[in-house]
C-alpha cells in the first residue's frame, strides 16, 4: 500500500508550524500507523532529515501515551482505540492522510506531533486519590463492595489518561477525564470521606488549567480509548453541585 | 471567595445557569405555542386568551421580567462560556472531524444568536407591533378586545415574515433539540442508560415545537385560517 | 575491592527473619526525615509506591522518569493479577505456600529470606491497595474475587480486569500525587537519568537529561533508589514499552554496582508474532487460550497452503506428539522452546515463518462458537485488531516474546547493592524471583518493595548519613556532568549512515537467535564476537540527526541503546559461565531426555553477580559468586506433571 502523509511540523513551540508532505511507500497493511511513521522516519533519517518526533511508548493501547490526530480524528479512525492500535489496513490504498498533535490550550506543543499534557497530572493532584497512608490500611475484606459499585468503578477507572477526550472535545474540555477520576472514587466506600472536597479541588484545577467547558457534545466519549461514558460528566456535575451546596451549608 | 460564588464562576456552575434558565424558556417556549394553538380554534378563542394575559396586569410584568432576566442569563453565560472555550484551542485543527457530536451541538451559539434576533424582529412585529403599519388600522373585535387573530393572520400573510419565522423556528427547534436533553446531562439528571433516550425524546420535542409553530404560517399562507376583519 | 558478598540476611528462623529484622533496624526520627533528599528513578509500580511512600513518611523525594507522566510507567501493561496469600478462598493458602510456590517457580535459583518476606508482606499490599480505591474484581458478597494462575494449585490471584496492573499503578500514581502536592515529592517528569555519581564511593546523586530541553542537571541526594525496570528491550522486539531501557541500571553497574544473573530472562509462549521487519512491539494472549486451543505446524517445511487445507494427516500437534501427558498445557518455558524448534525446520507459519497455528477449529465444534466466545471473546478481539484476522474461521497464529527480566542489579536483604546508599527495587533488582517469575508475581513484588520494604530497610543507610549530602559543585558531580555531555555530543557528531534503530533491531534479532528461548556455549560464543563488532560499527557509523538541546527522540534511543549494545555482551558471559539450565536460561547441553531444564545444584545455586571491569572499553566483567543458601525448602528437579 502507499499513502500521502500530511504532517504537522514545527521545530518549537516559538516557531510555526505547518503540514509537510511525505510518502509512505511499500507498506504491508499489517503495519500498525505508529510503525508506518517510523518507516517514514527511517527514510527521514536516510535522506539527512530529522524525523518526526510523535509521542508513543506501550504500543498496546494501555499507557495512554499516543496522541495523534489522525484525519481530523483523536486517535484516528478505530474507534474504540488509541493511535497505536490502529492499523494501515483501515485506509485505502493511495489515500492523504493528515497528522496533528493533539490541540488545546493546555496541552502546549512541544515540537512536531509531541505535546506536554501535564495539566492531566495536576489535576490530579488536586484531589484525585485517596489519602490512604501505607501501613494503616484496614483488612482488605472489611468493607464489603457491592460487586456492582466495584465493577462500575472499574468502568471509570479504565480511564488511560491520553486526552484525547480534551483533544476531540470541540470546547477543548477535560470534563471526561475529570468526571472519571470524580466517578471512580465516588463509587467505592473508600473514597467517601473525601468526596467533597475531592470534586470541588478538581473541578477548580480544571478550570484553572484553561479547558473548555463542556457542552455535551459527547464527542468525547467517542473517541476514547477505554470508552468512558459521558454519563460520568452528568455524575460530575451532580457530584459537584452536591459538594458545593454542603460546602455552602457549612459541612 | 463564598461557597456559592465559586460555584458559579466555575465550569460546571456556569453549566447549572444555563441549563436552569434553558428549562424556565422551554417552559415558556410550551406556554406560548399552546397559546398561540389556539388559533386554530378561531377567533374568540386567541382574543380572550390575549385578553386574560393583559388583565394580569403587573403579574404579566413580573413574569415578562422573569423571562428577561433568564434570557439574559442564558446569553450572558452561554455567550462567556463561548469565549472560554474559543479561547481553549487558540490553534485549531487544519482537518477536524466529528464522530458523534451533532451539527445541532456544535452550533448552539450560532442557533440561539440568531433565535435571538428572531425574538427581537418577534417582539417588535407583534408585541410592540412597530413593524408593520397595517395593524393599527385593526379595529377591536366584536366583544371590544385588541383583534390578535386578525393582526396574526394579517402578519403571516407576508411571505417573508412567514419565512424568517420558519426560519427562526427552525433555528429553534435545532437549538432545542441539543439543548432538551442537554439540560438533564448538565444538571446531572442523567445516566448512561438514560443518555440515549433523552438524546431521542430531546429531538422528538424540539421537532414537535417546530411543527406545531411552523403550522401557524403555513395554514395561514394555505389561507386554511383567514383574517376575521378586512382591512 | 568487593570481598564476599553480603546478602546481610537476617538471623533466626525463616518466618521470624522480617519481623526480627524490623524490630532491630535503625530508625530516622521524624523530626530529621527532612532533612534527607532522597532520589528515586522510575515510578512504575516499585518507583511510585517507594516515592509516595517515602514522601508521606517525611523525606523529601526527588521522582524522575522519562514518561511524560509517572502514571505511564510500563507496570500499567500488567494484565493478569496480584497474588496474595489471603486464603480468602478457603483452599489452604499460607504464607508458607506462597513462598514454596515462588521459590519453586523461579527453579531455586532466588534467596529464601528475601521470597519468605515477599510471600509475608503481599497480604498488606492488598488491603493497602483496597483502602486507595483499587476496584479490585468483586463478587456478589461484596468480598474480594480470587482467579487461579500457572504454578500454583490455589486460587490466589486479585484482579481488576484485564488491566490489574493499570489500576494498581494510578493507585501508586495517585498516592504519588498526593505527595507532589503536598509538596514532599518534586516530580521530574521526562528526564533520563544517564548517569550515577558517587561520593567516597556512596551514591550520593545523578545526572539527568530532560528530554524536553536536553538540559544536562546534577542532582545530590543522600540515597539513590533505582526502580527502573527490567532490560527486556536489549531483544528489541518484547512485550516491554517502547522507552523501556537498561540506562539507569547499567550506568550504576559501570559505576560499581553488581549486576546480577543477567541471563535470566523470561519468555512468554503466546504472543502474537512478528508480521513484518517493521515491527516494533510484541502484544501478549493470555496463556489460557491454551486450555482450548491446540497447538500444530504443518509436517512439511515450506507448505504454504492455507490453513484449512492443510488436511489432519499433515498436520503435525507437535505438543502433543512430545509432551503427550501435558500436551497443549505443557509449562511455558517447554512450549517456547518447541516453538523455536518447528520454526527453525522451516516449518513455522505466517508471513515471516516465526509462527505456530493455536487452532479452536476442534473446540468450537466441541463446545460451540458462543461457548468459545464466552470465555475468550476479547482476545479474539484484540487478535483480529492487531492482525485483522478472525481467530474464529482461522487458527490464530502465535509465538513466544521476550516479557519480564528476572536478573538485576545485585541487592542484598535491605535492597541495598554493594555500593552503600544505593537501593534497587522492583524488576530492576534480581532479587525474588530466581530463574522464572510466576505469573501475578511481578506486580507483588514491585509494591512490596515500595509500601512496605524499602521504607524500613532505607533508614538503616541513612541514619549514620545525616548531614553527608554532598553539593553538586563537588568534582564528582561535573565530571559525571562532563562525560554525559561528552557522551550525548559524541554521538550527535558521528553523522554516520545507520539509524540508531537499525542497530537495535539488529542487535535484538542476534540476541534473540543465540541468547533467547535456548541457547549453547557455540551461539554465545558466536554473539560474543559479533557484538563489540556491533558496538564499535555503531560509534562508527551511528547516524543522530537534530541537537543535543531539544526534544531528540533519536537521540534517546541513541543513549539506550548504545548502552544495550554494551549490556548484551555481558547478558551472554552470563549465560555461557551458567553452565546447567534452569527456569527461563535453557542450555542445550544441558536437558533431561525429556527435554526439561537440567539444574546442576551441586555447582550452580548460586547467584552470578558481575563487576565491571576496566576504564571506558568493555574488558571482561569479573564474577562474584553468592552461594544461596537453603535452610527451609530442599531443592527438587521442577516438574508440574
Amino acid at each position: 500500500m502507499r499513502f500521502k502523509l500530511k504532517v504537522w511540523r514545527q521545530k518549537n513551540p516559538k516557531t510555526k508550524g505547518k503540514l509537510v508532505e511525505y510518502q509512505a511507500t511499500n507498506v504491508s497493511p499489517n503495519t500498525s500507523f505508529l510503525e508506518m511513521l517510523d518507516v517514514v522516519n527511517e527514510g527521514l533519517i536516510a535522506k539527512g532529515e530529522e524525523p518526526i518526533a510523535f509521542d508513543s511508548d506501550c504500543r498496546e493501547g494501555i499507557c495512554g501515551t499516543c496522541s495523534l490526530t489522525i484525519n481530523g480524528e483523536a486517535h484516528g479512525p478505530d474507534h474504540p482505540g488509541a493511535a497505536c492500535e490502529v492499523y494501515m489496513r483501515r485506509f485505502k490504498d493511495g489515500a492523504t492522510i493528515i497528522v496533528e498533535p493533539f490541540r488545546a490550550k493546555p496541552f502546549p506543543l512541544i515540537k512536531d506531533l509531541v505535546v506536554d499534557r501535564s495539566a492531566l497530572d495536576r489535576i490530579v493532584q488536586a484531589g484525585g486519590f485517596v489519602a490512604a497512608r501505607a501501613g494503616s490500611a484496614p483488612e482488605a475484606n472489611a468493607t464489603l463492595v457491592p460487586k456492582q459499585d466495584a465493577d462500575r468503578a472499574m468502568e471509570a477507572a479504565a480511564c488511560i489518561g491520553c486526552g484525547a477526550c480534551a483533544a476531540a472535545c470541540p470546547n477543548a474540555s477535560a470534563m471526561l477525564f475529570t468526571a472519571a477520576k470524580v466517578s471512580h472514587l465516588a463509587f467505592l466506600p473508600q473514597g467517601q470521606p473525601e468526596r467533597t472536597s475531592r470534586v470541588l479541588k478538581m473541578v477548580t484545577a480544571m478550570d484553572a488549567e484553561g479547558f473548555g467547558n463542556c457542552t455535551n457534545t459527547y464527542e468525547c466519549e467517542a473517541v476514547c480509548p477505554a470508552q468512558i461514558s459521558a454519563s460520568y460528566i452528568a455524575k460530575l456535575n451532580r457530584e459537584y453541585a452536591v459538594a458545593s451546596f454542603r460546602r455552602k451549608a457549612g459541612e | 471567595m463564598t461557597a456559592s460564588s465559586s460555584f458559579f464562576r466555575s465550569s460546571v456552575g456556569k453549566k447549572f445557569i444555563v441549563a436552569i434558565t434553558g428549562v424556565v424558556l422551554i417552559g415558556f417556549v410550551v406556554g406560548h405555542l399552546l397559546g398561540n394553538l389556539q388559533i386554530f380554534l378561531g377567533q374568540d378563542w386567541v382574543n380572550s386568551y390575549a385578553e386574560h394575559l393583559r388583565q394580569l396586569g403587573p403579574v404579566l410584568w413580573i413574569i415578562r421580567a422573569f423571562l428577561l432576566l433568564n434570557v439574559l442569563l442564558h446569553i450572558f453565560y452561554t455567550i462567556s462560556l463561548a469565549l472560554e472555550n474559543r479561547r481553549a484551542r487558540p490553534v485549531s485543527y487544519k482537518r477536524k472531524e466529528h464522530v458523534k457530536a451533532t451539527f445541532a451541538s456544535r452550533s448552539m451559539a450560532l442557533s440561539g444568536l440568531i433565535v435571538l434576533a428572531f425574538i427581537l424582529y418577534h417582539l417588535a412585529h407583534f408585541t410592540a407591533r412597530v413593524t408593520d403599519p397595517r395593524f393599527l388600522l385593526l379595529k377591536a373585535d366584536p366583544l371590544n378586545r385588541y383583534d390578535v387573530y386578525s393582526m396574526m393572520v394579517y402578519g403571516f400573510q407576508n411571505y417573508f415574515v412567514s419565512g424568517f419565522y420558519v426560519l427562526g423556528m427552525f433555528l429553534l427547534a435545532l437549538h432545542l433539540s441539543h439543548g432538551t436533553s442537554s439540560f438533564f446531562q448538565s444538571l446531572g439528571l442523567n445516566d448512561k442508560k438514560l443518555t440515549p433516550r433523552l438524546a431521542t425524546g430531546g429531538r422528538i420535542f424540539a421537532w414537535l415545537i417546530f411543527i406545531g409553530y411552523s403550522s401557524i404560517p403555513v395554514a395561514v399562507l394555505l389561507h386554511l385560517v383567514k383574517p376575521a376583519q378586512q382591512l | 575491592m568487593i570481598g564476599n558478598l553480603d546478602a546481610r540476611t537476617p538471623h533466626g528462623p525463616l518466618a521470624q527473619k522480617w519481623t526480627n529484622h524490623k524490630d532491630h533496624a535503625r530508625l530516622v526520627a521524624p523530626n530529621n526525615r527532612r532533612k534527607f533528599e532522597i532520589i528515586v528513578v522510575g515510578s512504575g509500580l516499585a518507583g511510585g509506591s517507594a516515592a509516595a511512600t517515602l514522601g508521606e513518611l517525611g523525606y523529601n523525594v526527588k521522582c524522575f522518569c522519562y514518561q511524560d507522566s509517572p502514571r505511564r510507567a510500563h507496570s500499567i501493561a500488567a494484565q493478569g493479577g496480584i497474588n496474595a496469600a489471603k486464603n480468602y478462598q478457603n483452599d489452604g493458602d499460607s504464607v508458607f505456600r506462597l513462598f514454596y510456590d515462588t521459590i519453586k517457580g523461579g527453579d531455586f535459583r532466588a534467596r529464601e529470606a528475601n521470597v519468605y518476606r515477599l510471600a509475608e508482606v503481599s497480604n498488606l499490599i492488598i488491603d493497602q491497595c483496597v483502602e486507595q480505591g483499587v476496584p479490585f474484581a468483586r463478587e456478589y458478597s461484596g468480598l474480594l474475587a480470587n482467579r487461579s494462575f500457572g504454578g500454583a494449585q490455589v486460587s490466589r490471584t486479585f484482579y481488576a480486569r484485564g488491566q490489574t496492573g493499570q489500576q494498581l499503578l494510578l493507585g501508586a500514581y495517585q498516592a504519588l500525587c498526593r505527595q507532589i502536592a503536598a509538596g514532599t515529592v518534586k516530580m521530574f517528569p521526562q528526564t533520563e537519568m544517564l548517569d550515577l555519581v558517587l561520593v567516597d564511593g556512596h551514591a550520593k546523586g545523578i545526572i539527568t537529561r530532560s528530554l524536553v530541553t536536553g538540559k544536562i542537571e546534577a542532582h545530590a541526594g543522600d540515597a539513590v533508589v533505582l526502580a527502573t525496570g527490567g532490560y527486556g528491550n536489549v531483544f528489541y522486539l518484547s512485550t516491554n514499552a517502547r522507552g523501556c531501557n537498561v540506562t539507569a541500571t547499567y550506568r550504576a553497574y559501570k559505576k560499581g554496582a553488581l549486576f546480577a544473573n543477567p541471563c535470566f530472562t523470561q519468555i512468554h509462549p503466546t504472543c502474537i508474532p512478528v508480521s513484518g521487519e517493521n515491527q516494533s512491539k510484541l502484544t501478549l494472549m493470555s496463556e489460557s487460550l491454551r486450555n482450548d486451543g491446540r497447538v500444530w505446524v504443518p509436517k512439511q517445511a515450506g507448505d504454504q497452503r492455507p490453513p484449512a487445507q492443510i488436511p489432519e494427516t499433515e498436520r503435525d500437534y507437535y505438543l502433543e506428539r512430545k509432551y503427550p501427558s501435558f500436551g497443549n498445557l505443557a509449562p511455558r518455558d517447554i512450549s517456547s522452546r518447541a516453538a523455536k524448534e518447528v520454526c527453525d525446520e522451516g516449518r513455522g507459519v505466517g508471513e515471516s515463518g516465526r509462527g505456530v497455528y493455536l487452532d479452536f477449529a476442534d473446540a468450537i465444534a466441541r463446545l460451540g462458537e458462543s461457548t468459545i466466545r464466552e470465555r475468550y471473546g476479547n482476545l479474539f478481539h484484540i487478535y483480529e485488531k492487531i492482525t485483522g484476522e478472525n481467530a474464529y474461521r482461522r487458527p490464530m497464529r502465535i509465538y513466544p516474546a521476550v516479557h519480564y527480566t528476572m536478573g538485576g542489579l545485585w541487592v542484598d536483604y535491605n535492597l541495598m547493592s554493594n555500593v552503600p546508599g544505593l537501593h534497587v527495587i522492583g524488576e530492576a533488582n534480581f532479587s525474588d524471583h530466581g530463574a522464572n517469575r510466576l505469573g501475578a508475581s511481578a506486580l507483588m513484588q514491585g509494591l512490596a518493595d515500595g509500601y512496605f520494604v524499602l521504607p524500613y530497610t532505607l533508614p538503616a543507610y541513612l541514619a549514620p548519613q545525616i548531614g553527608k549530602r554532598p553539593s553538586v559543585d563537588r568534582p564528582e558531580f561535573r565530571e559525571a556532568e562532563d562525560d554525559v555531555r561528552a557522551r550525548t555530543g559524541k554521538m550527535l557528531a558521528i553523522n554516520g549512515t545507520r539509524s540508531v534503530d537499525s542497530f537495535h533491531r539488529e542487535l535484538g534479532l542476534l540476541l534473540w537467535d543465540k541468547c533467547g528461548m535456548a541457547r549453547n556455549a557455540d551461539g554465545l560464543r558466536e554473539a560474543l564476537a559479533r557484538i563489540p563488532q556491533l558496538r564499535e560499527e555503531f560509534w562508527r557509523d551511528v547516524r543522530v540527526l537534530g541537537e543535543g538541546e531539544a526534544l531528540n527522540q533519536s537521540l534517546e534511543r541513541a543513549g539506550r541503546v548504545a548502552d544495550f549494545l554494551e549490556f548484551a555482551e555481558l547478558m551472554c558471559t552470563d549465560a555461557l559461565s551458567r553452565d546447567e539450565s534452569c527456569g527461563g536460561h535453557f542450555r542445550e547441553e544441558h536437558q533431561t531426555p525429556d527435554g526439561e531444564a537440567l539444574r546442576d545444584d551441586e555447582n550452580f545455586a548460586d547467584v552470578f553477580a558481575w563487576e565491571y571491569q576496566g576504564n571506558g572499553s568493555v574488558a571482561a566483567p569479573k564474577l562474584h559468586r553468592e552461594q544461596l543458601v537453603f535452610e527451609t525448602v530442599q531443592l527438587t528437579q521442577r516438574s508440574y506433571k
